[in-house]
C-alpha cells in the first residue's frame, strides 16, 4: 500500500459520493452554477439503486383528486408516528411541487391525464383533509419512476457536464484536527489505485444498508458505506431501529412489488381468502401504512392463515383489474412476475411477504441537508463542510415509518437543499483548507487492514451470517431477550472481522476487496440497528415490541442516536415545530 | 444435489501467482465450475455460487431483477442479463463470456467506455427552448405512449455489443442502444431540437453503418426495438428533407 505522500490528490469544490437521486439531484444545482463538482459513485450512476424505485414520487399537485401540501404535511406526520420533525416534514411537502415540475421540464417521461397533466395515483397512508377520504398525490412513470427520474437526471448532468468518478469507491472521509471534513480517500475499482479527493464540501448520498438483512428488496451495492464512514469519523446514526419491512416483497425471493399494486385497486388475501385488512385497517383497508400492514401480514402467517404448502406467505391479487390496467399501469411488475414467478398478475395473484426495505434512520441533518452532531452546543451542532441526503440520511422526515412515495421525494428535495447549501458555503469558505499525511492516516489504515496476508475466515461466510443474524434478531416483531441475544452475537461477529483474510489480493478491479470493505460497513450499520432497537422499549412505527406494545409518547418521543465509540447511546427531542403552521401533536395511530 | 456446470471466461491482468497456482499468466482461458442447483435459478445466481468457490472471479451485478443493467454476459453464444436469465433455458455446460467486443477488463468485466461515449454522442436530454411554465408541460397520453418501449432502456449494452456494425466502427457507429435514446428524445412532444438532432446524425457512419441485421432486438432483455428506433429517425429525416 502506497504511503500518504505518494497518493495522487484531485481538487474540487463539491465531492458527492453517491450517484442515485439525491447525489445527482445536488450535482445538477451545483454544476449548473458552474462549480466544481465530483461525483464519486461504486458503480456507473444509472446502476444506482433510486433507478428499482417503483411506484412515484409524492407531491400534492392536485391533478386527479382535490390536494394540499398542508394534507400531505398532515400524512407524513401520522405516518411517521409522530417521531418526524416537523420543520422538515413541511419543507419537503411544500418543496414536492416545484421539485416534481422541475423533473418533469427535465424531461421525466411522466405518465398522463387525458388533460396532460402528470399521472397521480393513490399510495398508502394519503388523505384529503386531515384523515379524511383517499388522496391520490402519487406522481408516476408507469412502475418505473425510479428508472425515469435516476436516467433524467444523470442525462442532464451530463448536460450540465458534472465530473464523474464512475466505479470508485469511497473508503473513507478525511478530516483535519477541527473536525472540518476535507474530502475522501477513494479507490479506482478498475485500476485498484487509492486517490485522495480534496474538496471544500462532502454530500454523503450512498443511499441505504438493506443487504444487512438475508432478503431485501435492497440492491447488492446497498450496503450502508455513507453511514459507516460517518460513525468512523465520529458521527452518531439516528433512529436507526427504524427499519421499514416493505409488506410485498416477493415471497422466499425479496423482489419488490410496488404498492401502486395497491394504488390501483389491489388487495392481499390470507389462505381462507380472507380480505384481511378490513380486520385491521377498516377504513384505509390495504392502503393503511406499510408499517401496520406488515405486521397485518405476518401475524395472518403466525396464526396459521398462511398461504402455500408451508403456510409462509399472503397472496396479493390484482387479476380483477383487468389485463389493460395491470399491463399499462404495472408493466414492471408484470415483468418481475413473468420472470420470477412464471405468472401473469392480470391471471393469477402474487405470494408476498414483508422483506427489508428501507432505513427511515441515518445520518442526523437539518433541512438544509447539513450534518449534525451533539456537541458542546447542544444536540444539533453543524458538522462544517459535511453534508448527507437521501436514504443515508435522516432529516427526519420519516420519523419510525416512511409512507411510499416519500422516498423519492426526500432524496430529491433534500439532495437539491444540498446543493443550495453547498453553494453558499463555498461562497464563505472559497479555499481549500490544508490537508496533511497525519489526516489520512486513519482511511489508509482501513484500506491497508484487508492487504494482510495468510489463513482465516472468508467475508462472504461472514457476510452471509451478519445477514441471518440481523434477520432472526431484529425483523419485524422485536422482543428484549432475541435483541439482547443478537447483540452479544453481533459483538462475537465484530470480533471476528479482525480474523478475516482476503484471498485475493490483486488490484484490477477487484471485487473481492471491494466486499470485504462493504462487510466492515454493514457490520457498523448493524450494530448501530440492533443496538437503537434494543434500547427502544416502547412500540411506534416500524419499531414493533411484542414486550412494550404500545407507544409511549412520555419517555419516548426523542431520536436515538448511536455512536460507534463504546456502542453508546444518546438521544435528542423531536423537533415538533414546524416553520409556518401550527404543530400536530401526536394522536392515536389509526388507519 | 443437482449440478449445474458451467465453463466460465477468465482474464487477470495481474493474476497473484501466489494465490492462484493454478493460472500465473495472464492468457484468458474459460474454467469449468460446478454450483448446486435451486429452483428457480437464475444465471447470476450460478455466478454468485461461482464468486463464493473462488473469490477472485470478478463480474459486475447489483438489483438482481433486471432494472440497473449491471450484469449483461454472453451465455451460450447469446448476450443476456445474468439476474433474469433462467439457468433451466440454458444447455450445459453454460458457457458464460464478456460482452462480444468491447475490452475485457477481468473475467466477466469489460471496459464500456466507448459504449457510453456513443451515448453521450446523441445529446440524450430534453431540450426546451420555449420558456418553462410553471406548472407541467403539457402532453398528451397518446404523445405520451409514443416514449414506451424507448425511455425503459437499463444501458446494459446487451444490444450494441451484439451489433456487427459497432463491432467495427465503435467509435463512429452510435450503435442501438444510443440511437434507441436518440429516437426518444425526437419522439418526445416536449423536445425543441429535433432538426439539431438530425443533422448530428447526418454521414455515413453514426446512424446509417446500421444493416438492420436485428441481433440489437433478438438480445435486448428488456423487449425493446432499436431497429424499429432507428427506422422511424429514418423516416423523420427523409421527411424532413423533402
Amino acid at each position: 500500500m502506497a504511503a500518504a505522500r505518494s497518493l495522487p490528490h484531485r481538487h474540487f469544490d463539491a465531492l458527492i459520493i453517491g450517484a442515485g437521486g439525491a447525489g445527482l439531484n445536488a450535482a445538477l444545482r451545483l454544476a449548473a452554477a458552474d462549480l466544481r463538482v465530483a461525483v464519486v459513485s461504486k458503480v456507473f450512476p444509472t446502476r444506482s439503486h433510486t433507478v428499482a424505485a417503483q411506484g412515484g414520487v409524492n407531491a400534492a399537485l392536485a391533478n386527479a383528486l382535490p390536494d394540499n401540501w398542508h394534507w400531505h404535511m398532515f400524512d407524513t406526520v401520522k405516518g411517521s408516528d409522530y417521531l418526524g420533525d416537523q420543520d422538515a416534514i413541511e419543507t419537503m411537502c411544500r418543496e414536492a411541487i416545484p421539485t416534481v415540475y422541475e423533473l418533469e421540464h427535465a424531461g421525466v417521461p411522466f405518465s398522463r391525464l387525458d388533460n396532460g397533466r402528470i399521472y397521480q395515483r393513490a399510495f398508502g397512508g394519503q388523505s384529503q383533509n386531515f384523515g379524511g377520504e383517499q388522496a391520490a398525490r402519487t406522481c408516476a412513470a408507469a412502475d418505473r419512476t425510479g428508472h425515469a427520474i435516476l436516467h433524467t437526471l444523470y442525462q442532464q448532468n451530463l448536460r450540465a457536464k458534472t465530473h464523474f468518478f464512475d466505479e470508485h469507491f469511497a473508503v473513507d472521509l478525511i478530516r483535519d484536527d477541527e473536525g472540518v471534513t476535507l474530502g475522501a480517500l477513494v479507490l479506482d475499482i478498475e485500476s485498484g489505485e487509492p486517490l485522495i479527493i480534496e474538496s471544500k464540501t462532502t454530500l454523503l448520498a450512498t443511499g441505504g444498508h438493506g443487504q444487512v438483512y438475508r432478503t431485501s428488496t435492497n440492491a447488492f451495492i446497498n450496503t450502508g458505506d455513507g453511514m459507516a464512514m460517518a460513525l468512523r469519523v465520529g458521527g452518531p446514526l439516528q433512529d436507526m431501529e427504524f427499519y421499514q419491512f416493505h409488506p410485498t416483497g416477493v415471497a422466499g425471493k425479496g423482489m419488490l412489488i410496488t404498492e401502486a399494486a395497491r394504488g390501483e385497486g389491489g388487495y392481499l388475501i390470507n389462505s381462507e381468502g380472507e380480505s384481511f385488512m378490513e380486520r385491521y385497517a377498516p377504513n384505509a383497508l390495504d392502503l393503511a401504512s406499510r408499517d401496520v400492514v406488515s405486521r397485518s401480514i405476518v401475524t395472518e402467517i403466525r396464526e396459521g392463515r398462511g398461504c402455500g404448502p408451508n403456510k409462509d406467505y399472503v397472496l396479493l391479487k390484482v387479476d380483477h383489474l383487468g389485463a389493460d390496467v395491470v399491463h399499462q399501469r404495472l408493466p414492471g411488475i408484470t415483468d418481475i412476475c413473468r420472470v420470477f414467478l412464471g405468472i401473469d398478475p392480470a391471471k393469477a395473484p402474487m405470494p408476498v411477504f414483508p422483506t427489508a426495505h428501507y432505513a427511515m434512520g441515518g445520518i442526523p441533518t437539518d433541512r438544509h441537508a447539513r450534518v449534525v452532531a451533539p456537541a458542546r452546543h447542544g444536540p444539533e451542532e453543524v458538522v462544517p463542510g459535511l453534508y448527507a441526503a437521501g436514504e443515508c440520511a435522516c432529516v427526519s422526515v420519516h420519523g419510525a415509518n416512511r409512507l411510499g412515495g416519500n422516498s423519492l421525494l426526500d432524496i430529491l428535495v433534500f439532495g437539491r437543499a444540498a446543493g443550495t447549501d453547498i453553494l453558499s458555503y463555498v461562497t464563505e469558505n472559497p479555499h481549500h483548507r490544508s490537508m496533511r499525511d497525519a489526516h489520512l492516516e486513519p482511511a489508509i489504515a482501513r484500506l491497508a487492514r484487508w492487504e494482510r496476508q495468510g489463513e482465516g475466515e472468508r467475508v462472504a461466510d461472514v457476510k452471509a451470517e451478519l445477514r441471518r443474524l440481523m434477520e432472526d434478531h431484529c425483523g419485524v416483531f422485536r422482543d428484549q431477550a432475541t435483541m439482547a441475544e443478537g447483540v452479544e452475537k453481533l459483538k462475537a461477529l465484530r470480533e471476528r472481522i479482525e480474523g478475516v483474510r482476503l484471498r485475493d489480493h490483486s488490484q484490477t478491479f477487484n471485487t473481492a476487496r471491494i466486499e470485504a470493505l462493504e462487510l466492515d460497513n454493514l457490520v457498523d450499520v448493524g450494530m448501530a440497528t440492533l443496538m437503537s432497537a434494543l434500547h427502544r422499549d416502547e412500540s411506534r412505527g416500524a419499531h414493533s415490541r411484542v414486550d412494550y406494545p404500545q407507544r409511549d409518547d412520555e419517555r419516548w418521543m426523542k431520536h436515538s442516536l448511536y455512536l460507534r465509540e463504546d456502542d453508546r447511546m444518546d438521544y435528542k427531542p423531536v423537533r415538533t415545530k414546524p416553520l409556518t403552521v401550527d404543530s400536530f401533536p401526536p394522536k392515536p395511530r389509526v388507519y | 444435489m443437482t449440478a449445474i456446470r458451467l465453463s466460465v471466461y477468465r482474464y487477470q491482468p495481474d493474476r497473484d501467482a501466489e494465490s492462484s497456482p493454478a493460472a500465473s499468466d495472464a492468457k484468458p482461458s474459460m474454467q469449468t465450475f460446478e454450483v448446486e442447483a435451486q429452483p428457480g435459478m437464475m444465471l447470476r445466481e450460478a455466478l454468485l455460487a461461482i464468486k463464493e468457490q473462488d473469490e477472485t472471479f470478478a463480474f459486475r451485478h447489483s438489483c438482481g431483477e433486471g432494472v440497473c443493467g449491471s450484469d449483461g454476459v454472453n451465455a451460450n453464444g447469446t448476450n443476456c442479463l445474468a439476474c433474469i436469465t433462467p439457468i433451466a433455458e440454458l444447455k450445459q455446460p453454460i458457457q458464460v463470456r464478456p460482452l462480444p467486443g468491447r475490452p475485457v477488463i477481468r473475467d466477466l468485466v469489460v471496459d464500456m467506455t466507448q459504449f457510453y461515449e456513443q451515448y453521450r454522442a446523441v445529446e440524450p436530454y430534453l431540450i426546451r427552448k420555449d420558456p418553462l411554465p410553471e406548472q407541467e408541460i403539457r402532453q398528451s397520453p397518446e404523445d405520451r405512449d409514443k416514449l414506451d418501449g424507448l425511455y425503459e432502456c437499463i444501458l446494459c449494452g446487451c444490444c450494441s455489443t451484439a451489433c456487427p456494425s459497432f463491432w467495427w466502427n465503435p467509435e463512429k457507429f452510435h450503435g442501438p442502444a444510443a440511437l434507441l435514446q436518440s429516437w426518444r428524445f425526437l419522439a418526445d412532444s416536449r423536445d425543441q431540437a429535433t432538426e439539431e438532432r438530425l443533422d448530428a446524425l447526418e454521414g455515413p457512419y453514426k446512424l446509417f453503418r446500421c444493416h438492420s441485421i436485428m441481433n440489437c432486438v433478438e438480445v435486448c432483455p428488456k423487449g425493446l426495438n432499436p431497429t424499429r428506433a432507428i427506422g422511424k429517425i429514418k423516416e423523420l429525416m427523409l421527411e424532413q428533407s423533402v
